[in-house]
């Protein structure tokens, strides 16, 4: 092959999809189904966040049996158990196998851009011309790290979630975790339980047992339909898909991991971080009204749960209702620390992530960097998204989700598709003469 | 979407403020708003603060009136206690804060409120501002604020709303979190 430079090889194809994890090969297997010529353009490997970017403990927050994806399902022997992070990467890897997915790796995407009738994908050696895109590069490419991070006294080693594998990285000394949500009361957990004293800076988060009435959480959301509930069914969905996490963990021994469970072995509570102002940090006042709103919500949850029981006749078969102990919070939590002191040696970001659209040259960003679209399909003609929290439907940032959104989008990318054939074809009936396409 | 204008049973018009929240989140430079007062000192510890105007959605607005507010420190201060203490004001305004938002969310969730009242507490330990102890802060120890509410709704329901409130209350966001303060002298 020769390469020349400003001369890229030119490839066509109706439908380039932008990232090979789990939500770009269920509408690789769903475009498949249609025989819409397609390839999966992928940075790295086959489910690569999966593989880099993830610490060595955690375990997926849904059980085995919940990860359907389309034509493909949990065939093992222990469909209760969390999966380890080699055993997902193995499994969105036998999937790609399974479907045959047209997945090019250590394919980075460089820019996408509108062309006179499509776009034009430059990745790698190469640039892909193409009628419909798919971006399915997921929501958590890069940390996001609160910007009085900067303030942070230079004698304070600091990493992010994504950076953070074990307790042994760290020094041995107290540890700040900023943020209360899956990732970041796993990691206070892990790393408290490691010797080094935690305190945990709790902001707005959804508390939810593991077990509920004997059955798991995500049973019970998947049966009463909570993780059905459709994007354009709830009351604010911009609010709904900024929301954090559920505050939950997938341990081998099921445990409930909230924030009673870690003051119990000792983990301190704290409000968010607000501010740090001359080497100390400070905590907002507001962490007995964050934890009121979450319990408050758990409960509300709980009796959605109960009510379905009821309804549907399960309520004899199954332990009765009941409620958990309301989140305990100490009179007058810390306001602030010195983060000169040397009581706290690192601090941990479990701050969220956000999607890196660095590379996406078509204007379909807001104020806030969100792509704007409506449930998956972007305001740019044939251009759709997948892998997003709340996409549409609560249960879109799982990788049980994937299989609906795909199934809906793969379908109204077909029918734009034919919708395009069509208007071409008439376009092209010669009128005075002159065939002159015009597509949209 | 039309919906008909209407005020709410709690008398907050939420259509007005759900509206609001729309038009603003797409054009935020008009949600830009600046709050005034002006204070004058009258005598001893006794000063008078105005409030008449204030800036928003690109222009200046006045209020109705003008309110005037006195505040002064107490006898046992060796004060005239002309007016309330500016602690009390502080109390005042979350207060405020706090129950402005349990209307306004009571209406927007259709839930009818018969009485709402609150009573606050703020806990100081005055060595503080008085200087005898650099380890005391200056300000409340903490505040505690008991609402009581009869409304046509659950007791959770009834917490949801007060929790709700906190999470939108400017004040309490104020008093919970820290705030740069510029003070200068012209």
């Amino acid at each position: 092959m020769i390469h020349r430079v400003g001369s890229r090889g030119k490839r066509y194809i109706t439908t380039v999809i932008i990232g090979a994890g789990h939500a770009g090969l269920a509408m690789s297997r769903c475009l498949a189904e249609r025989s819409i010529d397609h390839v999966l353009l992928e940075r790295g490997e086959i489910a690569n966040s999966w593989k880099t970017e993830r610490w060595d403990s955690l375990r997926l927050l849904t059980p085995n049996w919940q990860s359907r994806l389309p034509g493909y399902r949990y065939r093992g022997d222990d469909p209760d158990g969390f999966r380890t992070m080699p055993e997902t990467i193995e499994f969105i890897e036998r999937y790609a196998r399974v479907i045959s997915a047209p997945v090019r790796t250590h394919t980075e995407v460089i820019s996408v851009r509108r062309s006179d009738d499509g776009y034009e994908v430059a990745a790698g050696e190469a640039t892909w011309h193409c009628d419909t895109i798919v971006l399915a590069s997921g929501a958590c490419n890069i940390p996001q790290v609160p910007a009085l991070s900067t303030a942070v006294p230079a004698q304070i080693a600091t990493l992010t979630s994504a950076q953070y594998r074990n307790p042994a990285q760290l020094d041995g000394g107290g540890v700040l975790v900023v943020g209360a949500s899956a990732t970041g009361a796993q990691i206070a957990d892990e790393i408290h339980r490691s010797g080094r004293p935690v305190t945990l800076a709790v902001g707005e988060h959804v508390r939810v047992p593991r077990i509920y009435r004997g059955r798991d959480i995500q049973w019970w959301m998947d049966v009463a339909g909570v993780l059905d509930e459709r994007y354009d069914q709830v009351d604010d969905v911009v609010r709904v898909r900024n929301g954090p996490s559920l505050q939950l963990a997938g341990y081998p021994d099921r445990r409930m991991i909230d924030l009673n469970s870690l003051a119990q072995i000792g983990v301190k509570l704290v409000g968010r971080v607000m501010g740090i102002n001359n080497g100390k940090a400070q905590f907002s006042g507001s962490l007995r009204n964050v934890c009121e709103l979450a319990d408050l919500k758990m409960n509300r949850l709980l009796g959605t749960i109960d009510e379905w029981a009821s309804a549907n006749g399960l309520h004899s078969e199954i332990s009765p209702p009941h409620r958990f102990e309301p989140t305990r919070v100490e009179a007058s939590p810390p306001l602030g620390i010195d983060l000169t002191h040397g009581e706290i040696r690192t601090i941990v970001w479990a701050t969220g992530y956000r999607p890196d659209y660095s590379w996406l040259e078509v204007p379909v960003l807001d104020h806030k960097g969100h792509i704007r679209h409506d449930g998956g399909i972007v305001q740019y003609p044939g251009m759709y998204l997948i892998g997003m929290p709340f996409l549409r439907r609560r249960k879109s940032s799982l990788i049980d989700g994937a299989g609906d959104d795909a199934r809906d989008l793969s379908a109204r990318l077909a029918s734009y598709l034919s919708r395009r054939k069509r208007a071409f074809l008439q376009a092209r009936q010669p009128r005075h003469g002159m065939a002159s396409p015009r597509l949209i | 979407m039309i919906t008909t204008q209407k005020t709410a049973e709690n008398g907050v018009n939420v259509e007005a403020l759900l509206g609001a929240r729309e038009a603003l989140s797409k054009a935020p430079e008009a949600a830009q708003f600046k709050w005034r007062a002006t204070c004058k000192w009258m005598n001893g510890t006794h000063s008078r603060s105005t409030i008449d105007g204030f800036y928003g959605l690109g222009d200046e607005h006045k209020h109705k009136t003008q309110f005037t507010f006195d505040a002064d420190h107490p006898e046992v201060f060796a004060s005239e206690d002309k007016g309330a203490t500016p602690v009390e004001f502080v109390l005042a305004g979350l207060a405020s804060c706090l129950t402005a938002g349990i209307a306004a969310v009571a209406q927007l969730r259709q839930i009818k409120l018969r009485s709402v009242s609150a009573t606050l507490e703020g806990t100081m330990d005055i060595r503080g501002i008085l200087g005898a102890d650099t380890d005391v802060r200056n300000g409340f120890q903490g505040i505690k604020v008991i609402y009581n509410i009869d409304a046509d709704a659950s007791p959770d329901d009834i917490k949801a709303l007060v929790a709700q409130s906190q999470k939108r209350s400017a004040v309490y966001d104020i008093i919970t979190n820290p705030t740069n303060v510029m003070v200068e002298v012209q």
